[in-house]
């Protein structure tokens, strides 16, 4: 798209064969290039909002039972997705946890949760970063998507 | 003893002249009397006519089961060490509206709380302790329990060991199962049944040991039942001479087996039941599943079963009442007082914790039940006797709810209270009524 709007452009300053303008209207490009990427990135590519989306379909079957409609989870229970280190934090280590599950008590923020996890590894890597992207960006988180990419990464450590 | 100075938890209710003061002013003025003053009329409790409530304590912590002395002193187990100990012991003699702290004790946290024959039984998620009593009734040394059992099997998951006494010198306790039903892998979808469940052998049962003798371990105590998923609230009913107890049935049958149940009638099974135990009983865990509508028990689908099959389960106990699914009973009480009318004498009270995997129909079950009984059986239909504990109407998700009844006890003039483990209130019952 940009590529071809630089070739018009250009073509037209061809004609003219001012090497001045030239230059000048090449730094224009660059920065509304640049402005136009910076602004993408802080509102959220739309390929994030499409998993937002579907993660919210996966959350509704496959998570919503144990960690609630609030994301509140259960106290003593289930943990709660709510503003935690956990589904905040390192991306890596709550892949892991969708992977593998947890079979321990877990201590949140002072609170300590008893019900296991099931591993979800039958879930498919794009399910799995949109269900992700999701939680991470509902119930008052706001945090970067996590990719199919990262999701295979880590299963693959696992293997 | 050190004795704390007393301090006050709450102020008096303001209850009805609080209300009507509050209706001559303007709405902003309404609303700073309500903030400043929580309670309501009843401390916010729907109850039959006749009845009143007021909250005598409130942020306590996870104030899980109660046990009061004829001098009125409540000892509150707590799920965790708080303020430097596990057990609070309140005054409840003050009055209806309020009452003092007069101790923080015991280094471990847990649900478990009973007193029998001049001791203080407390537990602990692996041991239970007991404290002796002096002629006050009081804990003579806060710091030198007594180790009665130890080593009892905590993983986490349904880990409290709720205990009660009979006349006959045994203690009862519950040792949960640390799975939801003995799945290979717990809680996984598709994953099958053990078959033998090796749960059993050392929880998803009643064990029964001597009260008085200290040291005990597994090896000492005797698998009094077995296939009880979890027990929270237990209590030994002397009119009977009998134990009963509240199970917690199993989770997400719905969710996990689409194929055999429809999602909205998934919400309503298994039953959560009440049990009359014997020694030697089997109550169906994890093979086996109530079901309140088909009344009968049913093969679980880890084990084979897809809603409609019986097998094993034909020669496993039924309770004696079936409760509506997923409401957490936390606690039971026998009601031997003389303050409220004759239908409650001898009956069971039964402090509901609220559901978390109703998943279509909505979280439920954050009250106080009623059953009446006769010569040791249910002798009419269970109701519920104190609702509005959660302080919402409708509740989607179970962090919604304010408060959750956990624990039960008797006051000497024959008062109910009722603990809750989420924020920390006690509320107290009395009847006044006609």
């Amino acid at each position: 798209m940009f590529q071809m709007i630089i070739k018009v452009i250009y073509g037209k300053l061809a004609l003219r064969e001012n090497s001045m303008k030239k230059i000048f209207i090449t730094g224009i490009l660059c920065l509304l290039v640049a402005v136009y990427i910076f602004a993408q990135a802080k509102k959220q590519p739309a390929s994030a909002h499409a998993s937002i989306k579907r993660g919210q379909k996966v959350f509704e079957v496959t998570c919503i039972v144990c960690h609630q409609k609030n994301g509140g989870g259960v106290p003593r229970l289930n943990p709660p997705l709510r503003k935690t280190s956990f589904v905040l934090g390192d991306k890596s280590q709550l892949v892991q946890i969708v992977l593998k599950g947890l079979n321990e008590p877990i201590e949140i923020e002072g609170e300590q949760y008893t019900n296991n996890m099931p591993s979800f590894a039958q879930l498919s890597d794009q399910e799995i970063a949109d269900v992700l992207t999701y939680v991470r960006n509902s119930f008052g988180n706001k945090a970067s998507a996590v990719t199919p990419a990262l999701v295979k990464a880590e299963r693959d450590k696992i293997k | 003893m050190k004795y704390f100075s007393k301090i006050v938890f709450i102020t008096a209710m303001l209850a009805a002249s609080g209300v009507a003061d509050a209706q001559s002013k303007t709405a902003a003025k309404r609303k700073t009397i309500a903030k400043n003053n929580p309670t309501e009329v009843n401390a916010g409790l729907k109850l039959p006519a006749g009845f009143s409530a007021s909250t005598i304590a409130s942020n306590l912590g996870a104030a899980r089961h109660m046990a009061v002395n004829s001098k009125g002193d409540i000892y509150v187990k707590m799920d965790r060490v708080k303020n430097g100990g596990g057990i609070i012991e309140l005054s409840g003699n003050d009055g209806n509206a309020i009452a003092t702290k007069k101790e923080v004790f015991g280094n471990f946290g847990g649900t478990g709380i009973a007193l029998k024959n001049g001791y203080l039984y407390a537990s602990s998620n692996s041991n239970i302790y007991r404290y002796k009593l002096n002629a006050d009734e009081q804990v003579e040394d806060t710091a030198k329990p007594e180790l009665i059992v130890s080593g009892l099997l905590d993983r986490g998951q349904h880990n409290s060991k709720s205990i009660t006494l009979d006349n006959n010198g045994n203690i009862y306790v519950n040792i949960g199962a640390y799975s939801n039903s003995c799945q290979e892998h717990d809680r996984e979808n598709g994953s099958k049944g053990m078959d033998p469940c090796p749960i059993l052998d050392s929880a998803a049962g009643i064990w029964q040991f001597k009260a008085d003798k200290p040291n005990q371990t597994y090896g000492d105590g005797i698998r009094y039942a077995t296939g009880t998923r979890n027990v929270v609230g237990l209590d030994w009913n002397n009119e009977i001479n009998e134990l009963f107890v509240m199970q917690h049935g199993r989770d997400q049958i719905g969710s996990m087996f689409p194929q055999f149940y429809d999602a909205k009638y998934a919400d309503e099974i298994p039953a959560e039941e009440m049990f009359l135990v014997k020694k030697g009983m089997n109550f169906g865990w994890p093979y086996c599943y109530y079901d309140p509508n088909q009344k009968k028990k049913l093969l679980a689908p880890e084990y084979g079963g897809d809603g409609k099959q019986v097998g094993r389960c034909a020669e496993m106990q039924n309770p004696v009442v079936a409760f509506p699914a997923h409401m957490a009973p936390n606690g039971l009480l026998f009601y031997t007082g003389n303050m409220f009318p004759e239908k409650y004498k001898n009956g069971a009270f039964i402090a509901f914790h609220g559901s978390w995997n109703r998943n279509i129909t909505g979280q439920e079950g954050f009250f106080v039940a009623f059953v009446p009984f006769q010569n040791g059986a249910p002798s009419g239909k269970w109701e519920i006797f104190a609702n509005g504990f959660a302080g919402v109407s409708k509740i989607e998700s179970t962090g919604d709810a304010k408060y959750r009844p956990c624990g039960l006890a008797m006051a000497p003039d024959g008062s109910l209270y009722v603990s809750d483990d989420n924020k920390g209130n006690i509320w107290k019952i009395s009847f006044k009524g006609k």
